[in-house]
């Protein structure tokens, strides 16, 4: 049984709809992630899972009770928030403190556990310190700390890294993932960064406008997108406009591109089969592209010419003119393509990933 | 639930103290802020100080003021204006004020380009002193005006002596004195608000200007004023509002201009009753349209505030020798005209009265005055009846701002939002006069409101008078802080387990406090000056400080008139120090 569990949970700001029917669950000792681009609703979920904000339906369970409508300070969850919300009058040691007093908890033990919460984050020492004397990341850490410090059932994350520059972001989300851990918590992460997501998250909740996507792991979501958007929202990907020539049982599908009229074939499951001349997508990532200046790859080779060549540090990015179709490419080396060469590109047919049009 | 599951965590079981806590099952809990109870003892005293206050009382006015022998009729308006004196006042006041917004424009906006875009030798200093008027009680104001610049006062006396004049070279009387007066006293809202809306315009804007070609008085039209006018029109208001309640300056030397304020009074005096309670109808309808226009424009204020990012003003200095002189020597000029005229009320409390005769300073002087006024008693425990209606005008505001602070910014419609902020500001824009008769009237004689209570002549009627004309400065104030506050600082202590008590006292409550204790400190300062309304209700037993100083003024015992005026500053200046200091405590 799921520690947390959203069912058909929906909410409206005004009549613009925020939150539409989400439904997930997250197991025990879990780093979920809630990924998805800025307004997706990602932030109003994990405020309703808090309970800064109400669902106008469904409910929210918590190992197995349902909290829908519990308020926030009964809940016992950590959160951190996106601005770090340290308050400004009291210094690291009170900051940290605060779920400890508001428990009223002996002067011993919360002396105690402020200082381990404050060890675990790397801030021995800090107690006495005004919290606008910190650098940003150490207020991160305050924050941290302060949530852990009351033993939080389930751990909330609302973007914590965003206001970091970037090698402090990677730093501390290494140190992040290793914390909860060590810990064993729970957490729900909300971030717009999708490598933060990858890196962080066991599972991952892909979040548009609204409503959740797919739920998987990194590498799931990454290979196997179930949805053109998705597909478009995780890292880069060529997606071709195709219809489906033949409609055979053999294992191979035909399909001719809208643009180029070229003939690409992949492998297909029977279920995927549907009514010919119905336009479909297919995807591709740009690593996965192969390059050459000789056809003497077999599957699905194109003529192209290079129009743009982009040197990006370790990697190079082509961009191809196949016959009308654009199509990019990432290459480790360009091999000696210039602008306006002609060569071959392959696409693989293991590669390719048939989307329905939406 | 949640308390519980927080020990698996740690493997502990949940201890006996926190399971005490835990919540009965699908017991529906509020969304945030405060739980349903709490909200609605706020929202009683909210609406029960808002009907009492605010709404019984001026529609009693408007009722009585429509009706004749209890009979509806518009009777008392066919008469109102058919008297030429009513029209007449209203007429008046409508010249006096806006012939003040345009002096008080003309002196006030150069004054913030000045101190907000250029530095010179002691600028800071300037600056406060520019505001200064602000604070100054109007009768105070007055009296140290006419000490000055009257025609018995020391300019005066000044210039039949130097000339060998053999009467005062003139008379400080009517239209040229009452816009004297209300440029120095008004000037300030153009001061202070065009400077801080010059101070939100973003630099980058009108350097974008400058690259795209534009000159800089180009520039100046095309940038800098449209942002500005949010600024100018409140200020505009501001001004107009409280030229319109100016009541102290035409009752001393407004001498033939009859405005609408001592219209009402002098009507009241005569015992014409139904003639002041239209006229203050009338009085009324425009300082609230008034109102209405300022609410408009504070929004769009927002606006500009909402634009500003990048660039911050780099104050130009002032180099070349001959304009800093000009600027210092500027300075100087305008800190003494400020200043002037409180070192005149000054220099009279110590005047020995009866013996300043013909002299152009009072020849000979004396203790005597303060000696009278701080410690014979019946002269003396005007500053006790003061100071105690004051502090509890000042502390029941504060208290009752958190009410009505808490309720605005809690869930609730917009509409209902806006409805409240209007209800609460409405007794600041109502001049003072208005307010005193309209509780007078609705409190005067038994009603069904108050039970068979009777609220005027009380000691309670001065107090609660302070306290509604004064409470919005506070209910602003707070509001003010409590925008600042990052929400999500309220939401993490829930979260981290506090209840909406402990949120308050922990967190709201400390953060706020400084802005709210600086707004108090104002409503306290400014109810000790009152005048306008006292004057109206006051208990011959229990008398107000601006009371004991007219009624000095009367009998010609300036040197105590003035002594009062003095202690009166200095109390004003002790608190506006402290007010300062809360204020820089927030930021």
């Amino acid at each position: 049984m799921a520690l947390l569990a959203l069912k058909n949970v929906s909410k409206h700001f005004d009549s613009t709809p925020a939150v539409a029917d989400v439904s997930l669950n997250v197991e025990r000792g879990e780093f979920f992630g809630l990924l998805g681009p800025s307004g997706c609703g990602k932030t109003t979920t994990l405020r309703m899972i808090a309970g800064l904000e109400k669902p106008d339906s469904g409910t929210i369970e918590f190992d197995e009770k349902n909290i829908t409508n519990l308020s926030p300070e009964r809940r016992g969850f950590g959160m951190v928030f996106q601005n770090y919300a340290l308050f400004p009058h009291l210094n690291v040691f009170e900051n940290v403190a605060f779920g400890l007093r508001a428990r009223h908890k002996p002067k011993a033990e919360i002396a105690g556990r402020v200082t381990s919460a404050l060890e675990l984050v790397q801030l021995p020492n800090y107690e006495k310190r005004r919290v606008d004397e910190l650098s940003g990341g150490q207020q991160q850490r305050v924050a941290i700390a302060r949530a852990i410090a009351i033993e939080p059932a389930l751990l909330l994350f609302d973007e914590p890294l965003s206001n970091l520059d970037v090698a402090l972001r990677e730093e501390t989300r290494g140190e992040l993932r290793e914390l909860v851990n060590r810990l064993g918590l729970t957490a729900v992460y909300v971030t717009h960064d999708q490598e933060e997501a990858f890196a962080l998250c066991d599972r991952i909740s892909v979040m548009m406008g609204g409503r959740l996507l797919q739920t998987g792991k990194p590498r799931e979501l990454y290979e196997q997108p179930a949805q053109i958007s998705v597909a478009r929202f995780l890292g880069r990907n060529n997606l071709i406009r195709v219809l489906l020539l033949s409609s055979s049982k053999s294992a191979l599908g035909e399909f001719k591109t809208l643009e180029g009229d070229h003939t690409l074939r992949l492998p297909i499951r029977h279920d995927e089969s549907a009514p010919i001349n119905k336009p479909y997508f297919i995807a591709i990532r740009p690593e996965h592209l192969l390059v050459s200046r000789s056809s003497e790859r077999s599957g699905n080779v194109l003529p192209a010419r290079v129009r743009e060549l982009n040197f990006a540090g370790a990697t190079s990015s082509i961009k191809l003119d196949a016959n009308g179709l654009q199509l990019e490419a990432l290459v480790l080396q360009p091999d000696g393509l210039a602008i306006g060469d002609s060569c071959f590109v392959s696409l693989p047919p293991e590669r390719l990933l048939l989307l329905k049009d939406e | 639930m949640g308390d519980e599951a927080g020990d698996w965590v740690t493997g502990r079981p949940g201890d006996g103290e926190r399971s005490t806590q835990s919540p009965r099952p699908h017991q529906p809990a509020p969304h945030l802020h405060i739980s349903p109870s709490p909200r609605l003892i706020l929202f009683l005293i909210t609406g029960g100080v808002l009907i009492y206050g605010v709404i019984y009382p001026n529609l009693h006015v408007v009722v009585s003021s429509l009706q004749r022998n209890h009979q509806w009729s518009l009777a008392n308006y066919r008469e109102a204006w058919s008297q030429s004196v009513v029209l007449e006042s209203v007429l008046t006041s409508l010249a006096v004020s806006i012939l003040t917004v345009l002096f008080c424009a003309l002196a006030g906006v150069p004054l913030a380009f000045l101190f907000e875009r250029y530095s010179f030798p002691a600028r800071k200093l300037f600056a406060v002193l520019a505001a200064l008027p602000l604070v100054l009680p109007p009768l105070v104001g007055t009296l140290a005006f006419i000490f000055l610049c009257g025609e018995s006062g020391i300019l005066a006396r000044l210039v039949q002596s130097v000339f060998h004049l053999e009467t005062p070279p003139w008379s400080l009387r009517g239209w040229t004195a009452l816009l004297l007066f209300h440029t120095y006293t008004m000037y300030p809202f153009f001061y202070v608000l065009t400077g801080a809306g010059l101070r939100r315009i973003d630099a980058g804007l009108a350097e974008a200007g400058r690259s795209l070609g534009a000159g800089s008085v180009h520039v100046l039209l095309s940038v800098v004023l449209p942002q500005l006018t949010p600024s100018l029109v409140a200020a505009g208001l501001l001004t107009f509002m409280t030229s319109m309640a100016s009541f102290s300056a035409p009752l001393l030397f407004g001498g033939g201009v009859r405005v609408l304020t001592l219209e009402i009074f002098a009507a009241r005096q005569r015992g014409d009753l139904e003639l002041a309670l239209t006229e203050t109808v009338i009085l009324a309808a425009f300082s609230l349209g008034a109102l209405i226009f300022f609410q408009r424009y504070e929004g769009t204020r927002k606006f500009a505030a909402a634009a500003m990012k990048g660039t911050g003003r780099r104050l130009k200095p002032i180099t070349s020798g001959k304009a800093r002189t000009t600027a210092v020597v500027g300075g100087v000029l305008f800190a003494s005209l400020l200043v002037l005229p409180v070192a005149t009320l000054v220099l009279v409390s110590f005047a020995q009265d009866g013996r300043w005769t013909t002299q152009t300073l009072p020849p000979a002087y004396t203790l005597a005055n303060y000696a009278r006024v701080l410690t014979e008693k019946d002269a003396s425990e005007v500053f006790t009846n003061s100071l105690s209606m004051s502090a509890i005008a000042a502390l029941a505001a504060l208290v009752w701002s958190f009410c009505v602070v808490t309720l605005a910014m809690g869930k609730g419609s917009r509409g209902w939002k806006r409805l409240l902020s209007l209800l609460v500001l409405i007794p600041w824009a109502l001049p003072g006069t208005v307010v005193a008769v309209a509780l007078a009237e609705a409190y005067g004689k038994p009603s069904p409101l108050l039970g068979s209570y009777v609220l005027i002549g009380t000691f309670w009627i001065l107090p609660v008078v302070y306290f509604l004309r004064f409470m919005p400065l506070v209910v602003r104030a707070l509001q003010a802080s409590m925008e600042q506050l990052d929400p999500a600082l309220e939401e993490a202590a829930g979260s981290l387990g506090a209840r909406w008590w402990q949120r308050f006292r922990r967190v709201t409550l400390p953060l706020v406090l400084p802005g709210a204790a600086a707004g108090t400190l104002l409503a306290f300062v400014i109810a000790l000056g009152e005048y306008v309304a006292s004057v109206l209700l006051f208990v011959p037993s229990n008398r107000p400080i601006s009371i004991a100083v007219a009624s000095e003024l009367r009998d010609f015992n300036l040197g105590a008139a003035a002594a009062y005026g003095v202690v009166l500053i200095g109390i004003i200046a002790v608190s506006m120090i402290i007010a300062a200091r809360f204020d820089r405590r927030r930021s």
